[in-house]
């Protein structure tokens, strides 16, 4: 747990019911640093990202903000924690009863003294930051895909975080606005110093950001380093990944029929 | 028979989590009232959603069922030459019985099935998730204004709908059957006693209670039983919202009345 470290997962486990989703993941997240959390579908990627913002219960002595355990965080202590990040979640989560600015608007009304016109005129630096001060009357539903993830970035970016969590920023996005999005991702670290986290399996995507990229496959942590690191990694699911090759079909002809009739039915037949 | 037991049994826990969850939503519910953000705003838009836009469909259910208890109603008095009476009985009957169950239904039907799709579809929508990262208390935000707007809505509903339902027997009894306008007014006047009225307001705030309660928790927890957050977790738990608050409000209303009687 390193000073340059803002927040340090060691061992983390998650179950849902049951079943594991996550086996000992350890890895450290750099101040001021854009952190790439990369894997393919269903890897567990989301539900680290529910982990590292609170929304996920996380048992004590597996999650560390600046050394302080999250897991032990009573409520006073989560939502002091949760006013000190943003969140870009994959839909762009914006409130459908409200316009756009009023979108923006809403952590600063809650959490601030300030007064409705200074709200007003901080929620358009905000959507001019991201390129969409004319559309701030806008409901969401008149948004297209890309602007709603750029107006759910706004929003995110509202109360000034010093940690930004971005899930799937690139997702359902045309490779311009993607690109766009990341150009606003590298700006926010380079002027704003701000840690960033984004969830992607979007590998250009990712090797154009990332600082460090943390790569998990079937919820164990795969690899974790540069982007030189991980290209240079041996390991076959790396390469596996990194050069798009399709899942090899492993199942014989006796798992392939038990799948279609039923152990049950198959028993029955011997 | 094995199988059965552990059907039953894995189905008892399910229920019996289910109305332990109830039982918290129900304490965040109540604490969120006196929690930041403020709850002004919300309170009167709440208040304009649940009542000023219910006031036709509460009115018409209201005259419709006044006039059917003043045709009924004659019709049985008329028997022991008792039609005098008729503005007492469908008083009586409204304000007692009909005026805050009639309320509560219609309002269920009409606001409560849409406040739990919106928290449903909030919930789909990950827009529940972003409240909360954002450290707001997505009850004081959502639900508990929409508590205080049905506790202030209601009972003023409830009296709308008995005034005019006693308007309606009004119209069936002197312009139908030609009764003497000052006898039923008269009848209703001397027949209605403080307790009753004091029954039809303890309803209207209990209907409130649980409907809001029942409306928003399955509102709030759409999909999270079925790990499924689509659509159809919306329609199936607004439809079990209607269901579980109509009800409620029916039995909750044989309780208060066996009590208060």
């Amino acid at each position: 747990m390193g000073e340059r470290c803002v927040i340090d997962v060691v061992n983390l486990n998650s179950f849902y019911g049951g079943r594991q989703v996550l086996h000992d993941i350890t890895f450290s997240i750099a101040r001021n640093e854009v952190t790439v959390i990369m894997g393919v579908s269903g890897c567990g990627k989301t539900t680290l990202l529910r982990h590292l913002v609170g929304l996920k219960k996380t048992g004590p002595g597996q999650l560390f903000l600046e050394g302080e355990d999250i897991g032990g965080f009573n409520v006073a202590a989560m939502n002091r924690y949760r006013r000190r990040i943003g969140v870009l979640f994959q839909s762009g989560a914006l409130f459908n009863s409200m316009t756009v600015a009023e979108n923006i608007a809403v952590p600063l009304s809650v959490h601030s003294r300030l007064a409705a016109e200074t709200i007003r005129i901080i929620a358009t630096i905000k959507l001019h930051q991201v390129g969409l001060s004319q559309f701030r009357d806008y409901m969401p539903s008149q948004l297209s895909g890309g602007m709603q993830k750029r107006a759910g970035l706004a929003r995110a970016l509202a109360m000034d975080p010093e940690i930004l969590f971005v899930d799937e920023p690139s997702s359902g996005l045309d490779p311009i606005t993607a690109a766009g999005l990341d150009e606003l991702i590298l700006e926010l670290r380079d002027t704003l110093g701000m840690t960033i986290i984004v969830v992607t399996h979007e590998l250009e995507s990712a090797f154009r950001i990332a600082d460090q990229i943390v790569m998990l496959d079937r919820g164990r942590l795969l690899a974790a380093g540069t982007v030189e690191q991980i290209k240079a990694n041996p390991d076959e699911r790396v390469i596996q990944f990194l050069q798009r090759q399709a899942e090899q079909k492993q199942d014989d002809n006796q798992k392939y029929l038990e799948r279609l009739l039923g152990e049950s039915e198959l028993h029955l037949q011997a | 028979m094995l199988r059965f037991v552990q059907f039953v049994g894995s189905r008892a826990l399910d229920n019996v989590e289910g109305l332990g969850r109830m039982g918290v939503f129900f304490a965040h519910l109540l604490r969120g009232i006196f929690r930041a953000p403020g709850k002004f705003r919300p309170v009167l838009k709440q208040i304009q959603f649940i009542g000023t836009r219910s006031f036709f469909v509460i009115g018409f259910t209201a005259l419709s069922t006044g006039m059917v208890l003043g045709l009924q109603g004659h019709y049985t008095l008329a028997k022991f030459g008792s039609e005098s009476l008729l503005g007492a009985a469908v008083a009586l009957s409204l304000i007692r019985e009909l005026g805050p169950v009639l309320t509560g239904l219609m309002v269920t039907g009409r606001a409560g099935s849409a406040m739990c799709a919106e928290i449903g579809i909030m919930r789909i929508d990950e827009q529940i998730d972003a409240l909360e990262c954002m450290a707001i208390d997505p009850h004081a935000y959502l639900t508990s204004p929409k508590l205080i707007a049905a506790l202030i809505a209601f009972p003023l509903l409830t009296a709308y709908c008995n005034v005019v339902g006693i308007f309606g027997g009004y119209l069936v009894g002197v312009g139908l059957f030609g009764l003497n306008p000052g006898v039923y007014m008269n009848s209703v006047e001397t027949s209605v006693e403080w307790s009753d009225v004091h029954m039809g307001i303890v309803k209207s705030c209990c209907f409130a209670v649980l409907m809001i309660w029942i409306c928003t928790y399955k509102g709030y927890f759409t999909g999270v039983d079925e790990g499924n957050f689509g659509p159809e977790q919306v329609s199936n738990s607004t439809t079990r919202a209607v269901v579980l608050s109509s009800i409620a409000i029916l039995l909750c209303d044989y309780i208060v009345t066996s009590i208060m009687t």
